[in-house]
């Protein structure tokens, strides 16, 4: 089950793409409230946007970023039927990759 | 003009970051397509400055041309979106840095082939804040700003 819902739609020749990742984007500042102790850090540091064997728009992130992170970036030269694959890694080895048809 | 995103492509032997270790065992990344290393510095850094520094950059004229779209006051400081939009030519990147942020950068958005320079995304935000955009366009450093109040703050428990 992926964590990610994407959607990539063309427009003007440009493709606007959306990417919602479930994350917890933790900062690691936040303490455990019953337990004093503090929450590790936990948030996704890079998502690469993929299309036609290239990376489109790249973003690194820290924790600052909110959890359940939307992604929304823009690239020129896609068209309908064409896949897209956003992938992202997190500071934990975590990783998760999905791939849309561009509508 | 055109984004030498090879610049930023290289395998170091070092990349010792798990994370990107487990996705390019797991075939997620392939060499061509592991981008440079999660800037840690400028992403710890305390300070505006430290940021900026850490990120290489130096300057920051202020531009029109770089348009941020974010709310005058936040309801919620744990999820402000925050879009960066730009009209210039040769955009490389673009990151967001909110300056009264215990760590000010938040996110970084980088230009491939074909990257149009426009990002959105959700931010914390932990009090009433300029919210910074920093762009690098041609070689050169750009900025806008925008101040958004806080009413609950969003950073820690």
């Amino acid at each position: 089950m992926s964590s990610m819902k994407v959607k990539a739609k063309e427009k003007d020749g440009i493709v606007e793409v959306k990417a919602l990742i479930k994350h917890p984007m933790e900062t690691g500042q936040r303490k455990d409230k019953k337990t004093g102790k503090p929450i590790p850090a936990h948030f996704v540091q890079q998502v690469i946007v993929e299309h036609g064997g290239k990376t489109r728009v790249s973003a690194d992130w820290s924790g600052g970023v909110s959890k359940n992170p939307l992604l929304f970036v823009k690239f020129k030269g896609g068209a309908k039927g064409e896949m897209v694959k956003v992938s992202w890694t997190d500071n934990q080895g975590g990783s998760d990759s999905a791939e849309e048809a561009i509508s | 003009m055109q984004t030498d995103i090879k610049r930023r492509v290289f395998l170091k032997g070092s990349v010792a970051s798990g994370a990107v270790a487990a996705a390019v065992g797991a075939g997620l990344l392939t060499p061509q397509m592991v981008l440079a290393e999660w800037n840690k510095a400028a992403f710890e850094s305390k300070t505006v400055e430290d940021a900026v520094k850490n990120l290489g950059l130096e300057g920051g004229e202020e531009s029109a041309d770089i348009n941020i779209k974010a709310p005058d006051i936040a309801e919620n400081g744990a999820v402000v979106p925050v879009t960066v939009d730009v009209s210039m030519d040769g955009v490389e990147n673009i990151a967001f840095i909110v300056k009264e942020n215990p760590s000010p950068l938040v996110a970084t958005f980088s230009m491939g082939e074909g990257g149009v320079p426009f990002a959105r995304t959700n931010i914390k935000m932990g009090k009433t804040s300029d919210v910074i955009a920093m762009v690098t366009a041609g070689g050169k450093t750009y900025m806008a700003k925008k101040e958004v109040k806080v009413t609950i703050g969003g950073c820690g428990g």
